[in-house]
């Protein structure tokens, strides 16, 4: 039995509908103002475009939308738009997400901001519709910002936080946000729709600093180079990258102080303060664990929780300050790298070596869409529970509710 | 009207660039350019082109020029158009300028989409028959029996050259109905800049596919660019000829010049049997009748359609 918390005064600026988390995307975008929509439709994606045309249609928006022939192409259209010097939008899922990992590369070092909702699928093989992050974290080097949210809410405040940030000057990164197939993208939720007038308010016009084409200032975006130039631009890409991670926290608390909503910047925690042990998941999962959190709490374990929201830029500080008096840590992925483990378990073992000599687990659970239980979470919690104090011996990789293999 | 004679001095693809010495590529470019004027934007897809004018921090151009991928020249050139409408400078021509390959083959997706949303960018298909760029493999629009390295000399039939004939790009985009469809070559500057010309007054999609040959590739003489583009027309080969508004005119009927004239002065025909001649003999005579009844048969298409606000 899950206990039914009393209900609290949602902070609304808008109107306050009952819609999908899809129509929050497409709200979010359409009040971002961008010139040019490009995209491809792809389930569970394709309410997203769907609404943003509507909204055309209805004359509520005002933008060039090209419905194009794939979801590379559409990749491909926004990049020249961004280059052209105008604000950009799209969203995918999955295979298509996978098609566009070719033109993914291009607009970092080319800096060129474009905002993208991915609805996170399985990619095939097998093929599967439902909810899974091995398409978006494998795009991990391509050097977009990548975010994860837990709600319709979210998916709407990040597209405008994600222009605000992509378009620093310091940064001019592209940043995609993964919302999880159907539990976001298709859930109906209570969403606090921004007006235009306080979208507005919060991101200002695009205007390009470094990367636009007119005639009357002519300029080469995205030329060929040889070694001599190549290796320079890696790094200001690396740069700008470790910047962005500042500017996703101070643009988090711009929005609470406007919206009153904040999200934690790139994690967020729950009862982590005084817990001897945490799990760190992302996406819809967080949901499910906060109440786990609040059950095992009540039992007298001394649990916690961090919701990774940035896995690009990575929030290595962050995790290493929050971590720092744990006596293990469990890291929740819905992606396997296979023959290694969960890719957010790699990175944090990565991040917390320097830091700390506790066991850090790898769970894998709800792949290829299954659902994750409360009794999957709890026993996520017990597992890190007993490898408490263990050391880095008792780390490993464990697969939850696999079939035949794994309670 | 651009003729020959009062063809602007002006350049906006200048010298300097580091084509090979006879490229049919740069002079289609050049010549372009000339005609398209300052208020341009340029596309190129990874290509010769991009590698011989826009290598860092070297550049040919100019007017302002964008590179993304190989496969993305209609589309790229489709959303610098939209963006630029937005910007209030609807009046700045978009020009993709891509090789055979990233247009007959890897880019033709785009190109077809593109074509079909009748995006409102000019598309310069510079062909000079093969991969050139990566050195000389075998695209969709090489001729039939040509030597590449993809298709490289042995006694087995796969040692022949190309076993497939040149694939018709033209007649694809004609079958998109597009506003203009033309092909030119560099041996008839006057029909081509006449061309250009066009396409650049026309809104919507436009189409040129010019013959550029390359001498490095087709394995000639680097001063006989012109010639070859002159003699691929005359021996009817290559067909100049326009699809406007629905109506396709052959441009010139050629003298009919006997194909091996063509071929001989080319080192990627020169393994050609008598039995090879004969099938592009034969190709050349199905495609002139089958090009003159196409163009009997194709009358005004329907007009474009407009959208009714109720």
């Amino acid at each position: 039995m899950i206990e039914m918390k009393p209900a609290v005064k949602l902070p609304t600026t808008g109107e306050r509908r009952m819609v999908t988390g899809d129509y929050a995307a497409a709200w979010g975008a359409m009040v971002s103002r961008p010139q040019v929509v490009a995209a491809y439709p792809i389930t569970p994606q394709t309410m997203i475009i769907e609404h943003l045309a509507e909204f055309l249609a209805a004359g509520k928006f005002d933008a060039e939308m090209m419905r194009v022939e794939s979801e590379h192409s559409a990749m491909s259209a926004v990049i020249a738009a961004e280059a052209t010097g105008v604000r950009a939008y799209t969203a995918t899922s999955s295979q298509g997400l996978a098609l566009m990992h070719e033109p993914l590369f291009v607009s970092p070092p080319m800096h060129l901001p474009i905002v993208m909702s991915v609805v996170n699928r399985t990619v095939a093989s097998p093929l599967g519709i439902w909810v899974e992050h091995n398409d978006t974290m494998p795009q991990r080097d391509t050097g977009w910002m990548q975010i994860y949210v837990e709600d319709g809410q979210e998916a709407l405040d990040m597209v405008l936080q994600g222009y605000k940030v992509a378009e620093q000057p310091l940064v001019e990164l592209p940043m995609m946000i993964g919302m999880d197939a159907f539990l976001v993208s298709h859930t109906i939720e209570s969403v606090d729709l921004i007006s235009q007038e306080d979208a507005d308010a919060f991101l200002p016009p695009y205007k390009p600093v470094h990367a636009y084409l007119d005639p009357q200032r002519p300029m080469v975006v995205g030329a060929a180079a040889p070694p001599e130039y190549i290796q320079e631009v890696r790094w200001e890409t690396d740069l700008r990258m470790r910047r962005a991670a500042e500017f996703l926290e101070e643009t988090d608390r711009e929005f609470g102080r406007k919206f009153g909503r904040t999200y934690g910047g790139m994690i967020e925690t729950y009862r982590l303060e005084d817990a001897d042990v945490a799990l760190m998941t992302l996406g819809t999962v967080t949901s499910t664990a906060r109440e786990v959190v609040d059950r095992l709490r009540a039992q007298g374990e001394r649990v916690g929780l961090i919701k990774l929201r940035s896995f690009r830029p990575f929030p290595a500080e962050r995790l290493q300050d929050a971590t720092a008096h744990l006596k293990a840590f469990g890291v929740y992925d819905r992606a396997v790298s296979y023959g290694v483990g969960g890719p957010s378990y790699i990175e944090a073992r990565n991040a917390l070596y320097d830091t700390t000599t506790m066991p850090i687990l790898s769970f894998l659970a709800g792949l290829g869409g299954r659902d994750v239980t409360p009794q999957d979470v709890e026993l996520m919690f017990k597992k890190t529970l007993a490898a408490a104090g263990r050391g880095r011996r008792a780390s490993g990789v464990h697969w939850i509710g696999t079939r035949g293999v794994s309670p | 009207m651009t003729t020959v004679k009062d063809l602007p001095r002006e350049d906006y693809f200048l010298s300097g660039h580091t084509a090979c010495p006879g490229c049919g590529g740069a002079m289609v470019v050049r010549e372009v350019m000339k005609v398209l004027g300052p208020n341009t934007v340029v596309y190129m897809p990874a290509s010769c082109l991009l590698i011989f004018s826009d290598m860092y921090p070297y550049n040919a151009f100019k007017v302002p020029s964008l590179q993304i991928l190989f496969e993305t020249s209609a589309i790229a050139a489709a959303g610098v158009k939209r963006a630029l409408k937005r910007l209030g400078k609807d009046d700045t021509t978009v020009v993709a300028f891509a090789g055979d390959g990233g247009t007959a083959d890897i880019g033709m997706q785009a190109l077809s989409g593109a074509a079909e949303r009748n995006e409102d960018i000019l598309y310069v298909c510079y062909d000079n028959e093969a991969y050139m760029n990566t050195g000389i493999q075998r695209s969709g629009t090489t001729p039939f029996g040509a030597w590449t390295t993809t298709t490289p000399l042995g006694s087995t039939s796969e040692g022949q050259g190309k076993n497939e004939f040149k694939k018709d790009v033209p007649r694809i985009l004609m079958a998109h109905d597009v506003p203009y469809v033309a092909t030119a070559s560099l041996g008839f500057p006057a029909d081509f800049l006449k061309k250009v010309d066009k396409a650049k007054a026309k809104k919507g999609f436009r189409y040129l596919h010019v013959l550029a040959p390359c001498p490095v590739g087709w394995r000639a003489e680097s001063d006989s660019t012109v010639d070859l583009a002159k003699l691929a027309v005359e021996t009817g080969i290559f067909t100049l000829l326009e699809y406007e508004d629905g109506v396709l005119t052959l441009n010139r009927e050629p003298r009919f010049t006997p194909v091996r004239e063509y071929l001989k002065l080319q080192g990627r025909f020169k393994h050609l049997s008598e039995g090879q001649i004969a099938s592009i003999e034969r190709w050349v005579k199905d495609k002139w009748e089958r090009d003159r009844a196409l163009a009997k048969a194709l009358g005004p298409k329907p007009k474009v359609p407009v959208a009714i606000v109720r």
